[in-house]
């Protein structure tokens, strides 16, 4: 993999070091370190609640005190100090509780007065067991209390969000939670309130605290004072057994936690991956993990009998009839692979490889949006993304001067990407977007907007100029418009800025190195050139590849739709999802079809043969994130019949007589690995076309906001009562247009009839632009751009 | 003995109408501005500090040095904020002040604001004394009208807007930090400190917060020069200032005398103590600073003086309380305002006050138990340094004191309520003459 340096101007500026002394020990740390994570670097742990260190220091718990009898300046301080707010100093003393009698009366004086209001409650409270109060009460507290008064109670629990249970009289008024909600995720729909030992989190009348981010105030929470709904009271901890994986939601390969008691996930949590997540999630990563235990959750291989319904039968029968079917349709017109977006890399590979191999077209990809005319996306991804190693990665988006975003919105469509951007706009990154309009998620970043009208992108980035500690993040939806990905390509091109595309699901970077797509190969190789497809076919050791071009999945569902694809393989694809659910349904109607599905689904339902494949927390596999990263993950559960795609699609090989090679995800990664990328010319980037921007009074923008019906969001029902309520956006101009206020109900009509009706809100979209999420289970099946109508009130059908 | 008075601040109080602004010219208000403002920035700033004010509000922090922290290559404005949230029980010097004689503070702020280049003034005044801010603003109006505030005051081309700010009714909120955050329109709670006032307080630019009788000081230092003002005072603690005699003393009310006064003399000006009635304990400034007995009657009543027998100066309100007094109960009644005040951003004051109060009342209703005393003495130690700001030391002060001087009276408390040793309506002000002492 190619990797580019991640700074070209300045490099690393050295770091001025300061040496002060512990408890007798010396250390030397970075200047402004503060004395609590110097004494943690020579492993002295000062107890403390409110401190956390991704959090501004707030010196509220007075839990770390500590005696400083030199401040550096050879004079003592006359107090014990909170070591979470003062820095370091050179030539300063300090003694913790571990060597003065001061330092520790200090920390058990206020251990003993943390505990009066509490209700100590730990037998039945959720964070008992992991408890920082209840951990620090035993190491730096006395087991007897003298307070025998009266303590202060409240109803409980009090709903913060329906997600998001608060049981103030457990609260320590320590802030995180407030601070996390408004440094981190930048909704400050927490705050404390009241005075004096009354002082509470609450929330303003009738704004309930929703907020993308808000679990991870349970998880910071140092008592059992944040619970959530959803895991309150179903565990202990002392029950779990934790396993560090990688979320399957979107491309940002969050670190997550599993936490799982015999066999069933109870629930989810932030891992700590300073180079990705650092330790916060999105509520999606947290709480949409139920999907996988829905009743219709296929268990067993299903194949159509002769009556047309589908019956169970063993894995051999069902593989043997899959092969038989594919190679039939195979040598009548073709079979048609789509194998969606949220695959593994191993088993995106094993589709490749099976598509290519066993067989014998490139009819292969992974995108379910509509693909623009010419390959344009295809080029861009086989020549600006494909193998090119992470050169923009989350720490470098810190260093970096301006970020513009453009077909993306990252708070909805990358959420972790999203705070690490706002980190880094709070220290002052530039972020310039090229949007409709300014959605929450961009003022949060404090975005510059370059409005434009959906289609225009193209001209809106050819009209910006960037500079060598820029960076362009391009997202998905870009592809939409015509020329944009070239208008993309050619900005970059010879400004020393770089470029990082930003999918939306967590296997659509990994389909690209895989190569399933209809002109690249794995590894960046194009199909078009031979000497790429002689490099592959040796290392796969067949004789050649084949040499036509490709069908992408609009072509592929169309002929299988007329007959002239007589099979389709198909992975986790949601028919509304395809850019023409109709064509899609004709063509899964009339062709041999093979679906590897974790639930029954539309296509099942069509399917000859199913065949039930793991959910990510039943297989190992590894992920590539936007940054072209691995993240690799281990199998969580361990349930018998639970197969990945790989072996699956290994079976249907190997009965076709073309073996894989591999039939576990580590054989795959393996050949993967050794296979390596194309050391040969890559594919040329697309040439800036003409943008063919929409002429049409009134177009669409649309894309799917992070909280929605989406299935992989199923059994998550207080985690999706916090989604943001859908609206209908336009500017003041458009809503008055089409006779509308404020909240009155919009509809929005697409030229094939669909239509949407959702309370109007002004924003500020360019005139004759309108703007609605698309979501699961409503589509208007209209990509960004066409032509649309606004009409008031609800409109029948 | 009046001769020991010396009314600066309080001269023209009696005068007719002495709030407007007629009537404080007609002594010659305003004068000083004429004469301030005719100086630079840098010598008016040293003259406050030749001159040797120190902070009135308790601290005794030098004025003038205060002023000359201000960077005045900071790009940014600077600004002069007043505390006016006076609020501590038995403190109650600034409200009579600003009632009386408000432009004397006005001038002084448009003279503060000149030292420090501060085109922004703020007075936070106490918002329960709805008076004292109408009287305020009209003072402010007079004073815009009159071209003492406004843009180029007097023609000297200083600018100077003042800007009078009620406050919501939150003790905290005299802390000078939790004062800016409450003004800046957020929930008051003490902040972080560095950066101090100085480089980052009212919006992030540089701040002088300064008391009301400090403020108010000024012209009079300006009119009278600094020899004049060191005539007053002790070495360390010069000038006159306001001492408010309250409690079982006849003639209650603001004395203004030299720093340096004894109680002895304060009371011997307001008629002693009333009939039968002997000084059983004293508070020198307000009931956060240790409190006193009858043994400290001959100490000078300056910072020096009161550090020295382990009290402090304070807001020298001298609350003064007789032998019908149970300490117990009046101490009890403090810890209750303090812990209905505290902000509850810091664990020790938030849970201390609860819990000391608690405590207390057992006491009081003579329930106590065996090792109360040792357990009000050792939460004490808890609280005191180990809060975030100085309510919670404050809070402490007069647990310790009492206990100090009175610790028979908490004893007591494990068998007797306070009621019956000290019955409450001996000492309120309308009980009838006392008939001799009991022993």
């Amino acid at each position: 993999m190619t990797l580019t340096p991640e700074r070209s101007s300045t490099g690393a500026e050295p770091v001025e070091l300061v040496t002060l002394t512990i408890d007798d020990v010396e250390v030397s740390v970075p200047k402004g370190t503060l004395v609590i994570r110097a004494a943690e670097l020579v492993g002295i742990e000062i107890p403390r609640f409110c401190d956390h260190p991704l959090l501004e220091p707030v010196g509220a718990c007075r839990q770390c005190l500590v005696e400083v009898p030199d401040a550096g300046n050879g004079r003592g301080l006359p107090k014990p100090q909170a070591s979470c707010t003062i820095e370091v100093a050179p030539g300063m003393v300090v003694r913790t509780q571990l060597t003065s009698a001061v330092a520790d009366k200090a920390q058990r004086g206020t251990m003993e007065l943390l505990l009066v209001n509490h209700p100590l409650d730990c037998p039945v409270c959720d964070k008992g067991g992991e408890c920082p109060l209840q951990n620090q009460a035993m190491s730096h507290g006395q087991g007897e209390t003298r307070f025998t008064e009266t303590k202060r109670t409240y109803p409980k629990p009090l709903p913060v969000s329906a997600q998001v249970l608060l049981d103030r009289e457990r609260c320590v008024l320590c802030a995180r939670c407030t601070r996390f909600s408004e440094e981190i995720a930048g909704d400050p729909f927490i705050a404390l309130v009241e005075r004096g030992a009354w002082q509470q989190v609450g929330t303003a009348p009738d704004v309930p605290f929703h907020s993308y981010f808000s679990g991870n105030t349970i998880q910071i929470c140092p008592v059992g004072a944040l619970t959530s709904a959803d895991y309150r009271f179903r565990a202990r901890p002392f029950d779990l057994v934790s396993t560090p994986t990688v979320s399957e939601h979107d491309a940002c390969g969050a670190a997550v936690r599993v936490d799982h008691r015999r066999g069933t996930v109870m629930r989810r949590l932030a891992g700590d991956d300073p180079e990705v997540n650092e330790e916060w999630i999105s509520d999606k990563d947290r709480f949409a993990f139920r999907w996988s235990q829905q009743a219709d959750r296929l268990r067993t291989p299903l194949v159509r009998d002769e009556s047309g319904e589908l019956v169970p039968m063993s894995w051999p029968g069902a593989l043997a009839v899959a092969a038989r079917g594919l190679a039939a349709a195979r040598d009548a017109a073709g079979v048609g692979v789509l194998p969606g977006g949220r695959l593994t890399a191993e088993d995106a590979y094993a589709y490749a490889k099976l598509a290519r191999t066993a067989l014998g077209a490139h009819d292969v990809d992974f995108r379910t949006r509509a693909a623009l005319a010419g390959g344009e996306e295809e080029q861009f991804l086989a020549s600006r993304v494909a193998a090119t190693g992470p050169s923009v990665t989350y720490a470098s988006l810190e260093r970096a001067r301006t970020v513009v975003l453009a077909g993306l919105e990252p708070e909805d469509e990358a959420a972790t990407l999203f705070l690490r951007l706002r980190k880094a706009s709070r220290r002052g990154l530039r972020v310039v977007a090229v949007a409709s309009h300014t959605t929450r998620g961009l003022a949060k970043l404090g975005a510059e907007l370059v409005r434009t009208r959906p289609g225009d992108e193209a001209a809106a980035l050819a009209a910006l100029e960037l500079g060598p500690d820029d960076v362009l993040l391009v997202g998905e939806r870009l592809a939409d418009a015509p020329g944009a990905l070239a208008a993309a390509a050619a900005l970059i091109a010879g400004s020393g800025a770089r470029l990082a595309w930003v999918p939306r699901r967590a296997g659509d970077r990994g389909a690209v190195e895989a190569g399933c797509l209809p002109g690249l190969l794995p590894g960046a190789r194009p199909v078009s050139d031979p000497a790429a497809r002689a490099d592959l076919a040796a290392a796969w050791g067949v004789p050649s590849l084949p040499t036509a071009p490709g069908r992408d999945t609009a072509a592929m569902l169309a002929a299988a739709a007329d007959g002239s694809l007589a099979g389709l393989l198909v992975g986790g694809v949601d028919l509304d999802d395809l850019p023409d659910p109709a064509v899609a349904r004709a063509a899964l109607e009339r062709a041999f079809v093979v679906s590897l599905e974790v639930r029954s689904s539309a296509v099942t339902e069509l399917a000859d043969v199913v065949l039930p494949v793991a959910p990510p927390v039943e297989k190992s596999g590894t992920f590539v994130t936007w940054e072209g990263r691995l993240r690799p993950f281990p199998r969580v559960l361990d349930v018998a019949g639970s197969l990945p795609d790989v072996r699956v699609l290994a079976g249907i090989a190997e009965e076709l007589g073309t073996p894989l090679g591999f039939r576990t995800p580590e054989g795959a990664m393996a050949e993967m690995t050794e296979l390596g990328p194309w050391d040969g010319e890559r594919a040329a980037p697309p040439t800036v076309g003409t943008s063919r921007a929409s002429d049409a009074p009134l177009v669409l923008d649309t894309w799917r906001q992070l909280i929605d019906s989406g299935r992989l969001q199923d059994g998550a029902e207080t985690y999706r009562a916090t989604a943001r309520p859908p609206a209908v956006r336009a500017s003041l101009a458009t809503l008055a247009a089409a006779g509308l206020t404020a909240g009155a109900p919009a509809t929005v009509v697409t030229a094939a009839g669909e239509r949407v009706t959702y309370p109007a809100e002004a924003a500020d979209l360019p005139d004759g632009v309108v703007w609605v999420p698309a979501t699961a289970d409503v589509h208007l099946h209209a990509v960004r751009g066409e032509a649309v109508e606004l009409v008031r009130g609800e409109v029948a059908r | 003995m009046t001769d020991v008075l010396t009314p600066v601040l309080t001269a023209g109080w009696g005068d007719d109408r002495a709030w407007t602004l007629e009537a404080y010219e007609r002594r010659g208000g305003y004068q000083a501005l004429r004469a301030g403002l005719a100086m630079s920035p840098a010598d008016l700033t040293a003259l406050v500090k030749d001159a040797g004010l120190r902070g009135r509000g308790g601290a005794g922090f030098p004025t003038g040095m205060k002023w000359s922290f201000i960077p005045q290559d900071n790009p940014k404005p600077k600004y002069l904020v007043v505390n006016a949230d006076e609020s501590e029980p038995g403190t109650c010097k600034d409200i009579p002040l600003m009632m009386a004689s408000p432009h004397t503070l006005v001038e002084g702020v448009v003279l503060a604001a000149h030292a420090i280049r501060a085109e922004r003034a703020f007075i936070y005044v106490r918002g329960e004394v709805l008076h004292v801010v109408r009287r305020l603003r009209a003072a402010v109006r007079e004073a815009y009208e009159a071209g003492y505030l406004g843009t180029d005051v007097l023609g000297t081309g200083v600018n100077v807007d003042l800007v009078v700010h009620a406050g919501a009714g939150a003790y905290i909120c005299g802390e000078e930090t939790a004062l800016l955050d409450s003004l800046e329109g957020r929930r008051g709670q003490p902040r972080l400190r560095p950066p101090f006032p100085a480089v980052e307080g009212l919006y992030a630019s540089p701040t002088v917060i300064n008391n009301v009788e400090s403020i108010a000081s000024v012209p009079a230092i300006v009119r009278g020069g600094v020899e004049w003002f060191g005539s007053m005072g002790t070495e360390k603690s010069k000038g006159f200032t306001l001492y408010s005699l309250s409690g079982h003393v006849r003639r209650p009310g603001q004395y203004e005398a030299p720093l340096g006064v004894t109680l002895r003399q304060l009371l011997e000006l307001g008629g002693g103590m009333r009939e039968g009635a002997e000084l059983k304990f004293w508070t020198p400034g307000g009931s956060s600073t240790p409190l006193l007995t009858a043994e400290h009657l001959d100490v000078p009543l300056d910072y020096e003086g009161v550090s020295a027998v382990g009290s402090m100066l304070g807001t020298k309100a001298l609350q003064v309380f007789d032998q019908t007094t149970s300490v117990v109960r009046c101490v009890l009644r403090w810890t209750e305002f303090y812990k209905h005040e505290s902000c509850g951003k810091c664990t020790p004051c938030r849970e201390g006050t609860w819990w000391l109060v608690q405590a207390l009342q057992r006491l009081d209703a003579g329930q106590g138990r065996p090792g109360d005393v040792e357990l009000l003495l050792d939460l004490c130690d808890n609280i005191l340094g180990r809060s975030f700001c100085a309510l919670g030391d404050g809070a402490t002060s007069p647990i310790t004191s009492a206990i100090k001087h009175f610790r028979d009276e908490f004893d007591a408390g494990m068998h007797t309520p306070s009621r019956e040793l000290f019955p409450p309506e001996r000492s309120t002000a309308w009980a009838r003459p006392l008939e001799g002492s009991p022993a």
